[in-house]
C-alpha cells in the first residue's frame, strides 16, 4: 500500500496537538515550545498538501488517494479520498491554519497552549470533512468541529462570549441532529454509508425530499443562509481574531462543500425540486444582509453580515447547476476564504492595538498606519468584487451561470454588487480616511513584520487568482463536469421512472 | 510594442507606488512621466502605421477565465478605433504627468499621486485595447477605482471622501446594467469576444425575449443595458451627479480623468459596439435623446455655477452629450472626432483653470476673481484658446467637430435628426455664454478678492505652462489637421471594419444658411457676453431677482442630489436599520434561539418548583396520584 498521504495530512495537526499537550516545564518554556510545535506542524501540513496538489491527477474525475480501513466491522469503513473539488478546500484549510496560529500567538493573552491545541484539533477535523468518503465519518468530522469552535468562542471570546457560544451551538446542533437522522435512514434504505457507492446507487425519489431537507437544515445553518444566519454575527463579534478567521474562511465552506458533494450528488431529484427555495433564500440573504451590513457600527458584525451575502452568491451558484455557476461558487468560496480571513485579521490588528471594534472609535488611520491602510484597501476592494481580484472571478462566473437558469435571480443578486461597494467603501472611509479625530490613535503602530508577511501572502493570492485563476479551474474542471453529468443522468433516470 | 504601450504605465505605477520614497520624489515623478511618455511615442507610431499601412493586431496575452464555454483572454486588439484612443489616452496622460510635477510640487504625497495616475493610464489602456467585453469591464472598473482613489486623494477633506464614494457608487449602478448586458450577450451568443459577437449579431435581429416580465427585442435590450453602463461612466443625465462632485480631486486629475479620457469611455463603448447598435433603431434613438438632453441640461446648469471647475465639469457633461448625440444618429466617426478634439481643449481648459487656481492660492470661486488678465497673461491666453475651441469658433478644433455633429444631425433628415440639430445649436449658444462668462468673470472686470493682494497673483511655473501650451496647439490644430481622416469623404476607408455604418454617411452638405447659423451665433455671443458680464451686470442681477425660482433651480443643479437622497440614500439606510432591528433581533432571534431557550428555561423553572423539598408536597402529589389510579381501577 502507498504512503497514506491523506491520513497524514489529517492527523499531523492532531499529533502536533498531542505534543503541545505533553509540553512540560515552566510557563514560559511551555508556551514557547507549544508555539514552535504548532507553527511547525501547520507549516509541514501546508507543504504536504501542496505536494498533494502536485501529485494530484487532473485528468480523471475519479476519487484519488483512496484509503480504506475497516472501523466498525461490517458497518462503517474509515474511507478517505479526494477529487478536484475537495483538494482546493484542503489547500485552503492548510493555508489558513498557520495564519491562525501566527495570529493566535500575537493576539491571545492567556492559556495559549490550550488555544493552540484547539486550533490544531480544529484543523484536523476540518481536513477530515473534506477528505471523508463515508457519511458517518463525514458527520463525525463535521460536527466534531463544533466543539473546539465552541471552546474557542466560549473561553477566549469577548465579554458576551457565553451567549454567543451557546447561540452558535444551539443553531448548528439543531440542524445537525436532523442530518444524523437522515444518515441513519440512508443506511436503512440502502445498506451502506459509503459515498462512492451511494453516488452510483440511486436513492428512491420518494425518500429524497425529506433526506434533502434534513441535510439542508444542517448545511443552511452552517452556510449560513437566511433566516438562520443570526448566530454568525454574534459568534464573530465575540470570537477572538483567529477564531473568526477559521469560522469565516473554512467553517462556512464546509456547508458549501456539503451541498456540492451530498445534496447534489445523492439527491438530484430533490435538489432540482428545491432549486427555487434555495434561490429565494439566497437572494433574500444577499439583499437583506447587505442592507443590514450597511448600518452596522461594529466592524466585525459588518464583515460577518457581508459574509452571509457572499455565501448567498455561493448557494445560488451551486444550485444553478451550470458549469460556470458551480465553478464560480467553488472559486468564490476559496477566494472568500482569503478575503474574509484577511478582513477579520485587519479588524484584529486594530483590536489588538486599541481594544475596540466600533467604527466610530477610529478615523484617519491612514495618517498613522499607511501600510495598514493599503492592505485594508486591497481587501475591501476584493470584497466588493473589483475585477483583478479573485472575488470578481467567482462572483461574475456565478452570475453568468445563474443568468442561464433564471434572469430575475441573476438581476436581483447583481444588486448585491452595488450594495457591497456601498458598505465596504463606507466602512473604509470611516475607519481609514478623514482626520485623526481620536487623539489616542496617534500612537497606533503600523503593521509589524509578521503581520506584513501574513497579509502579503494573502494579497498575492487574491491578486494572482484575480488575474490568473487558471490553476483553480484546471483542478476542478473534470470533477465539476463529472458532477454535472452524473446529476443529469441521475435526474433523467428518475424522470423516466416517474414516467413509467 | 503593443505590450510596451500597455505595460509601461503599470511598471511606472508599481515603481512610484512601492519604491517612490526610496528613489526620491523628483526622480520618481520624472521616471513615471518618461515611461508614460515612451508609451505615448509608441502609440503615435502605431497610429501612424494604422493610418498608412492599415496595421492590425489581435494578440492574446494569456488565459484569464475559462469555465466550460466561457473563455476569456487577456489580449491586445488594435484597430483604427483603438489606435485613436491610444493616442488620446497616452498623449494627454503624458502631458498631465508633466504638469503634475508642477501642480503637486507642495504636496507631500507626490509618489502616491503619480502612482495612481499611471495606474489609471494602465487601466484605461486595457479598456481600449480589449478584444472582449470582460477585459473591457476590467478596464472599466479599473478606471473607476483610480478615479475613486484620485478624487479622494486629499483624504483629510470629508467632502473629497464623500465625492469619491459617490463616484464609485453611481458608476456601479451603471456597471450593474453593463454587467447584465454582458450576461445577456454570453447567454445568447455563447461568447464575449467582440469579433464573434459582432459577426453573429445580424442573425439575432429578430429574436424577442422576455426580460423581467417585459418583452424586448434582444439586440435592443443588450444595447440599452450597455448604454446604462456608458451613461454611468460618461455622466449622462440621471447618472451624472458624481461628475461635478468629482472636482474635489486635484485639477490634473479632473483634466485627465474627468474630461479627456475616462468619461469618454462610455462614448467609446457605444462606438465600439456600433455593429450591435446599428441593428437597433430604438436603442440609437434612446442614445440620441439622452445625449441631447444631457447636452442641454448640463449647459443650463453651467450658466449659473460659481466654482470655476464645476463650470468646466458641467461643460464636459454637456459635450459628452454631444458625442452621444452624434453616435445616436449613426455618425460614430463624428462622435470619436469630437471625443478627440474635446480631449485637447477640455484638458486645456482644466489645466488653465488649474493655473488660475494656483495663482489665486487655491481659490476656485469666480466671484472672487476678476481683472487679472494682465497679471497672468499666459494663463489668460491659454484659457482664451481653450474657450474659443470649446465654443466652436471658426477654424479652431471645436468648430470642425461640433458643427459636424449638428450638420450630420440635420442631414439625418428625420424628426429626431432635426430635433437634435436644433437642440445642438441652442446648446452651442448656451456653451458660448457660460464659457465667456467664466472668462470675463475670472480675468476681466474688477478685482474682487479681498483676502489676497492683487500683487500676490503670479503666473504659474513653466512646468505647468509648457504642457498646457502643447494642449493649446492640439486645441487649435487638431480639428483642421484630422478632419479629412476622421470625417472626410474617404474616412470610411480609415475606419475600416472598426465601425459599422449600415446607412452610409452622406457626403453632401446642408444648405449654406444652416451651416452658418452656429458660427454666427458663436461669434455674436462674445460681445454679447462681454456686455452682460462686464459692462452692465445690472441686467443679469435684475433678471436673477425676478426669476429666483429658475435661478435656484439651476444653481441647485435641478435638485438631482436632493431627489436621489430622498428616493435612494435615506430609504436604503432606513430599510437596512429596519431589517437589522426588526428582522434579525426582534423576529428571528426573539422567536428563534432566544425564544427557544426562554421556553426551556420556563419549563425547567416549573419543573424545579415540583422539587420543593417539603415532605408534605411529595405526600400530597402521591396522594393525588394514588387516588387517580384508584379511580381508574374502580371505574374501568
Amino acid at each position: 500500500m502507498n504512503f497514506p498521504i491523506l491520513s497524514a495530512i489529517i492527523f499531523i495537526p492532531l499529533i502536533g496537538a498531542i505534543f503541545v499537550l505533553l509540553t512540560r516545564g515552566n510557563l514560559k518554556n511551555t508556551e514557547k515550545n507549544s508555539k514552535y510545535v504548532a507553527i511547525f506542524s501547520t507549516l509541514v501540513n501546508f507543504f504536504l498538501s501542496v505536494y498533494l496538489w502536485y501529485l494530484f491527477d487532473t485528468t480523471t474525475s475519479d476519487f484519488q488517494f483512496i484509503e480504506e480501513r475497516e472501523w466498525i466491522n461490517g458497518f462503517i469503513n474509515f474511507q478517505l479520498g479526494i477529487d478536484g473539488i475537495s483538494i482546493l478546500f484542503i489547500l485552503l484549510t492548510t493555508f489558513i491554519a498557520p495564519i491562525c496560529v501566527f495570529s493566535g500567538i500575537s493576539s491571545i493573552k492567556f492559556k495559549i497552549k490550550e488555544f493552540l491545541i484547539a486550533i490544531l484539533l480544529m484543523e484536523t477535523l476540518m481536513l477530515g470533512v473534506f477528505c471523508s468518503l463515508d457519511l458517518v465519518i463525514f458527520y463525525l468530522f463535521f460536527e466534531g468541529g463544533l466543539i473546539p469552535m465552541f471552546l474557542i468562542i466560549g473561553i477566549w471570546g469577548g465579554p458576551n462570549r457565553v451567549y454567543s457560544a451557546f447561540k452558535f451551538f444551539l443553531f448548528t446542533l439543531l440542524g445537525s441532529v436532523l442530518m444524523l437522522i437522515a444518515i441513519i435512514s440512508i443506511y436503512w434504505i440502502t445498506g451502506t454509508t459509503d459515498v462512492i457507492k451511494l453516488l452510483d446507487l440511486r436513492i428512491p425519489q420518494e425518500y429524497q425530499y425529506l433526506l434533502w431537507l434534513a441535510f439542508f437544515s444542517s448545511f443552511a445553518v452552517k452556510m449560513p443562509m437566511w433566516p438562520v444566519h443570526t448566530w454568525l454575527p454574534d459568534a464573530h463579534v465575540e470570537a477572538p481574531t483567529p477564531g473568526s478567521v477559521i469560522l469565516a474562511a473554512i467553517l462556512l465552506k464546509m456547508a458549501g462543500y456539503g451541498f456540492i458533494r451530498f445534496s447534489l450528488g445523492l439527491f438530484p431529484v430533490a435538489s432540482d425540486y428545491f432549486t427555487y427555495l434555495i434561490f429565494t433564500l439566497s437572494v433574500i440573504a444577499i439583499i437583506y444582509t447587505s442592507l443590514v451590513a450597511l448600518m452596522q457600527d461594529d466592524m466585525k458584525k459588518l464583515i460577518a453580515y457581508s459574509s452571509v451575502a457572499h455565501m448567498g452568491f455561493v448557494t445560488i451558484g451551486i444550485f444553478s447547476l451550470t458549469k460556470q455557476g458551480l465553478e464560480g461558487s467553488i472559486i468564490q468560496m476559496i477566494s472568500h476564504g482569503f478575503i474574509s480571513a484577511a478582513l477579520f485579521l485587519c479588524v484584529g490588528v486594530l483590536y489588538d492595538r486599541f481594544q475596540s471594534r466600533m467604527i466610530s472609535s477610529y478615523g484617519g488611520l491612514v495618517h498613522v498606519m499607511p501600510k495598514y491602510a493599503l492592505i485594508f484597501m486591497i481587501f475591501s476592494l476584493a470584497a466588493l468584487g473589483l475585477p483583478g481580484t479573485s472575488g470578481f472571478v467567482g462572483e461574475f462566473l456565478i452570475l453568468v451561470g445563474v443568468f442561464q437558469v433564471s434572469i430575475i435571480v441573476a438581476v436581483l443578486a447583481s444588486l448585491g454588487i452595488i450594495l457591497a461597494a456601498a458598505y465596504m467603501l463606507w466602512l473604509y472611509r470611516r475607519v481609514v480616511f478623514g482626520r485623526v479625530t481620536n487623539s489616542d490613535l496617534k500612537n497606533m503602530k503600523d503593521l509589524n513584520k509578521t503581520e506584513l508577511y501574513i497579509f502579503s501572502s494573502l494579497v498575492i493570492l487574491v491578486i494572482f487568482f484575480g488575474f490568473y485563476p487558471d490553476p483553480l479551474f484546471k483542478t476542478v474542471d473534470i470533477s465539476v463536469n463529472n458532477l454535472i453529468e452524473n446529476y443529469q443522468i441521475n435526474l433523467n433516470y428518475h424522470l423516466v421512472q416517474k414516467g413509467n | 510594442m503593443e505590450y510596451a504601450i500597455v505595460l509601461l504605465p503599470l511598471i511606472s505605477s508599481i515603481i512610484s507606488g512601492f519604491f517612490g520614497k526610496k528613489i526620491g520624489d523628483k526622480y520618481c515623478l520624472l521616471l513615471a512621466s518618461t515611461l508614460v511618455g515612451i508609451s505615448a511615442i509608441l502609440s503615435l507610431i502605431i497610429f501612424y502605421k494604422v493610418l498608412t499601412e492599415g496595421y492590425f493586431v489581435n494578440s492574446l496575452f494569456f488565459n484569464w477565465i475559462s469555465s466550460g464555454n466561457f473563455n476569456v483572454n487577456w489580449s491586445i486588439y488594435i484597430d483604427p478605433l483603438t489606435s485613436v484612443m491610444l493616442v488620446v489616452v497616452t498623449l494627454i496622460s503624458t502631458i498631465i504627468h508633466f504638469y503634475s510635477i508642477g501642480y503637486m510640487s507642495h504636496d507631500p504625497h507626490k509618489p502616491r499621486f503619480i502612482a495612481y495616475l499611471s495606474l489609471f493610464t494602465f487601466a484605461m489602456l486595457t479598456l481600449v485595447t480589449a478584444d472582449n467585453f470582460l477585459q473591457l469591464f476590467f478596464g472599466w472598473e479599473g478606471v473607476g477605482l483610480c478615479s475613486y482613489l484620485l478624487i479622494g486623494f486629499w483624504y483629510r477633506k470629508p467632502s473629497a471622501n464623500a465625492a469619491a464614494i459617490k463616484a464609485f457608487l453611481v458608476n456601479r449602478v451603471g456597471d450593474f446594467g453593463f454587467a447584465i448586458g454582458i450576461f445577456l450577450i454570453f447567454f445568447f451568443y455563447g461568447t464575449v469576444n467582440y469579433d464573434e459577437v459582432f459577426q453573429q449579431t445580424p442573425l439575432l435581429i429578430q429574436k424577442e425575449i422576455i426580460f423581467l416580465g417585459i418583452e424586448f427585442n434582444l439586440i435592443t435590450l443588450i444595447c440599452l443595458l450597455l448604454f446604462i453602463g456608458a451613461m454611468g461612466k460618461s455622466a449622462q443625465i440621471f447618472l451624472h451627479t458624481w461628475l461635478p462632485d468629482a472636482m474635489e480631486g486635484p485639477t490634473p486629475v479632473s483634466a485627465l480623468i474627468h474630461a479627456a479620457t475616462m468619461v469618454t469611455a462610455g462614448v467609446f463603448l457605444v462606438i465600439r459596439c456600433s455593429p450591435i447598435f446599428e441593428y437597433s433603431q430604438i436603442a440609437l434613438n434612446v442614445v440620441t435623446v439622452v445625449g441631447m438632453s444631457t447636452a442641454f441640461f448640463a449647459a443650463t446648469i453651467a450658466l449659473v455655477q460659481n466654482d470655476i471647475k464645476k463650470i468646466v465639469a458641467y461643460s464636459t457633461c454637456s459635450q459628452l452629450g454631444y458625442m452621444f448625440l452624434a453616435a445616436g444618429i449613426g455618425a460614430y466617426n463624428v462622435a470619436i472626432f469630437h471625443l478627440f478634439t474635446h480631449a485637447f481643449f477640455k484638458a486645456l481648459l482644466f489645466l488653465g483653470s488649474g493655473c488660475v487656481i494656483h495663482s489665486f492660492h487655491e481659490k476656485q470661486d469666480i466671484r472672487l476673481m476678476g481683472g487679472v488678465w494682465k497679471k497672468i497673461p499666459y494663463t489668460y491666453a491659454l484659457m482664451i484658446i481653450g474657450t474659443l475651441a470649446l465654443t466652436g469658433f471658426p477654424l479652431l478644433s471645436g468648430y470642425y467637430s461640433k458643427d459636424a455633429i449638428i450638420e450630420f444631425a440635420y442631414l439625418k433628415n428625420n424628426a429626431i435628426g432635426y430635433y437634435g440639430a436644433s437642440v445642438g445649436i441652442f446648446t452651442a449658444l448656451l456653451t458660448s455664454i457660460y464659457s465667456w462668462r467664466l472668462i470675463f468673470k475670472t480675468f476681466h472686470g474688477k478685482y474682487n478678492n479681498k483676502e489676497s493682494n492683487l500683487n500676490s497673483i503670479k503666473e504659474s511655473p513653466l512646468i505647468m505652462l509648457i504642457p498646457s501650451c502643447l494642449l493649446a496647439i492640439g486645441a487649435i490644430f487638431a480639428g483642421f489637421a484630422f478632419k479629412e481622416i476622421f470625417i472626410g469623404s474617404n474616412s470610411t476607408e480609415f475606419w475600416g471594419s472598426s465601425i459599422l455604418f449600415l446607412n452610409a454617411i452622406q457626403n453632401n452638405h446642408p444648405p449654406l444658411w444652416f451651416i452658418s447659423i452656429t458660427p454666427v451665433i458663436v461669434i455674436m455671443s462674445i460681445p454679447f457676453s462681454y456686455y452682460l458680464f462686464v459692462k452692465n451686470e445690472k441686467i443679469i442681477n435684475n433678471f436673477i431677482d425676478k426669476n429666483q425660482f429658475l435661478y435656484n433651480f439651476l444653481l441647485k443643479k435641478w435638485y438631482f442630489d436632493e431627489l436621489y437622497n430622498f428616493i435612494f440614500v435615506e430609504p436604503v439606510k432606513k430599510i437596512g436599520l429596519f431589517f437589522w432591528r426588526k428582522g434579525d433581533i426582534n423576529t428571528i432571534d426573539r422567536y428563534g434561539p432566544d425564544g427557544l431557550s426562554k421556553i426551556i428555561k420556563n419549563i425547567s423553572d416549573k419543573a424545579v418548583s415540583f422539587q420543593s423539598g417539603h415532605l408534605y408536597h411529595y405526600a400530597f402529589v402521591m396522594l393525588v396520584g394514588l387516588s387517580i389510579l384508584l379511580t381508574y381501577l374502580i371505574l374501568y
